[in-house]
């Protein structure tokens, strides 16, 4: 069974690496958004020093990482299980003998190298080069990093699933996912880092899963945390993985018994 | 002329099909309009927010920016109302629905266009206006009786310019038969025209002005409205500028078309 994941996510990346107009298009967007981002801040900050607590430097920073962590986790498994579920291709895939959700995450998994190797790593060179960028100093600061990096995309992989089995119910929902996709931007600390909201807006983003995805491990590559502050984001991390596992698996349950095949 | 009576009648003909269709799905139709209007007051969070910490950005204050940001969602609406093609390459090329378009009678851009209508993106328009009626009411804006006109015919130019490069971007999918995402590219480079282009350095400024021109879909219209003389001449140039790029998405479809070769079956 480990074998056939392996090679799931084996052929994933495969066929990522197949599509060369793909990797081109991924790095112009990435170094486009980094970009673009970097010269926005850079008009609000004008002549401040600090805003949110954060430097210019460190905004910038921030920003480069987070697009970066972006790159491992982001993946559009809920617009191909909406499509398998319209299609009724997954009408087949219920009944073959492997997990239907285990497999996609695997395929999502082999994305996510992908991106990591060919987006993030020549993209956080390059950006190196431009912006004064600290990396983090000791080999416990990198692992922590790829922990909470890996908790990251099991996190944004489940809300995908979620947004994805929604459509057993809805039948549609592209609109929904597009939200999703802005909702999760926002609200992981990708476009604004979560210090930058008022208190209010803080304490409730405190209770929701978006941060874990992007702006824990963001925040422990910084170095600006200790070890032990670390550890306690990457418990909530796995805490909040076993939280959104309960809806997946009862909408799975659910979806079972609900399918209707839309043709195909 | 008279063939593009003919497109128009087709578009009415396919508008009803599509509201049939779509009011099958009832629950999914509410549902869309709902997320339409999440994402795009969403957007407004990053300014209200980064506003919090700042009296201005660059020269422009907060509700110049909103009003701007209201601006740019009318033209990206009835760009994405007509531009519906997404998923262009994999559903025409890939799957070889293409074949079917080149055997219709009207223009092959026309009947992607149509099939892939999606009029209920027109929501969008009124946010716009809405979000553009609460920042012109906070900074005291005055109009004249023919702004309306020259409003209409700034939209309706700022989304034939994303039409344009939109088309082109689409046609590569001719020319290469690998699979090319070209939906993420647009959302990405598509917020660009959003913020004032004078924040970014000059070479971003130019690109936006000359290359991939949207800044003339939300910024430079916006300036009339907002009545910063400096851009006067920049919004002036709006439709100029969307007729060019226009003309060029066509000719590069196409040309595109000349060189297509079926791949799905």
């Amino acid at each position: 069974m480990r074998k056939l994941y392996m090679e799931l996510i084996r052929m994933r990346f495969l066929t990522m690496l197949a599509y060369r107009v793909n990797y081109y298009s991924g790095i112009i967007i990435y170094a486009i958004n980094i970009g673009a981002y970097y010269f926005l801040w850079g008009a609000i900050y004008g002549g401040q020093q600090q805003l949110g607590g954060l430097t210019v430097e460190q905004m910038t920073s921030y920003v480069a990482i987070a697009w970066m962590s972006r790159a491992f986790y982001f993946n559009n498994i809920d617009t191909e299980i909406a499509q398998d579920v319209r299609e009724g291709k997954v009408a087949i895939e219920m009944i073959r003998p492997y997990n239907y959700l285990s497999v996609k995450t695997a395929q999502a998994f082999g994305e996510g190298i992908f991106r990591f190797l060919f987006f993030a790593g020549p993209g956080i060179f390059l950006i190196s080069l431009i912006i004064p960028f600290s990396f983090p100093a000791t080999a416990t600061g990198w692992g922590l990093y790829l922990i909470s990096l890996m908790c990251a995309f099991l996190i944004n992989t489940q809300i995908n699933l979620v947004t994805g089995l929604l459509t057993f119910f809805l039948f549609r929902n592209d609109g929904m996912m597009r939200a999703k996709r802005v909702v999760v931007d926002l609200l992981s600390g990708l476009v604004l880092p979560i210090s930058f909201f008022p208190g209010w807006a803080q304490t409730v983003m405190g209770y929701l899963p978006f941060q874990a995805v992007n702006y824990y491990p963001s925040l422990i590559f910084t170095g600006a945390i200790t070890t032990e502050r670390s550890w306690e984001l990457i418990g909530f991390q796995v805490i909040w993985m076993f939280v959104i596992l309960v809806p997946i698996l009862v909408m799975w349950r659910l979806a079972r018994n609900k399918l209707v095949v839309q043709g195909g | 002329m008279q063939d593009m009576r003919h497109i128009f009648s087709i578009f009415a003909d396919y508008l009803s099909q599509y509201f049939k269709t779509r009011l099958a799905y009832r629950t999914d139709f509410l549902g869309d309009f709902v997320s339409n209007l999440v994402s795009e007051l969403i957007n407004l969070v990053f300014i209200v927010v980064v506003f919090t910490h700042v009296p201005l950005m660059g020269d422009w204050t907060r509700d110049e920016i909103i009003f701007i940001y209201g601006f740019f969602l009318v033209p990206y609406a009835l760009f994405s109302m007509f531009f519906g093609f997404w998923d262009f390459n994999e559903r025409y090329i890939i799957r070889g629905e293409m074949d079917r378009i080149l055997t219709r009678p009207i223009h092959n851009l026309a009947q992607v266009c149509l099939e892939s209508i999606a009029p209920d993106r027109i929501f969008g328009v009124i946010t716009g206006i809405i979000i553009m009626g609460y920042a012109a009411i906070q900074l005291d804006l005055s109009f004249y009786w023919y702004d309306v006109f020259i409003f209409i015919g700034l939209s309706i130019s700022g989304a034939l310019i994303y039409g344009g490069v939109y088309t082109a971007i689409a046609a590569v999918s001719f020319f290469s038969d690998s699979r090319t995402g070209i939906a993420p590219m647009i959302y990405n480079i598509q917020q660009y025209g959003r913020y004032p282009v004078d924040v970014y350095n000059k070479a971003i400024r130019f690109v936006l002005t000359y290359v991939l021109p949207f800044a003339f879909v939300g910024v430079y219209p916006a300036a009339y409205f907002l009545r910063k003389e400096v851009w006067y001449t920049y919004a002036a140039m709006t439709p100029v500028v969307a007729v060019i790029f226009f003309g060029i998405g066509l000719l590069v479809w196409n040309w595109g078309v000349t060189k297509y070769r079926g791949a799905g079956s």
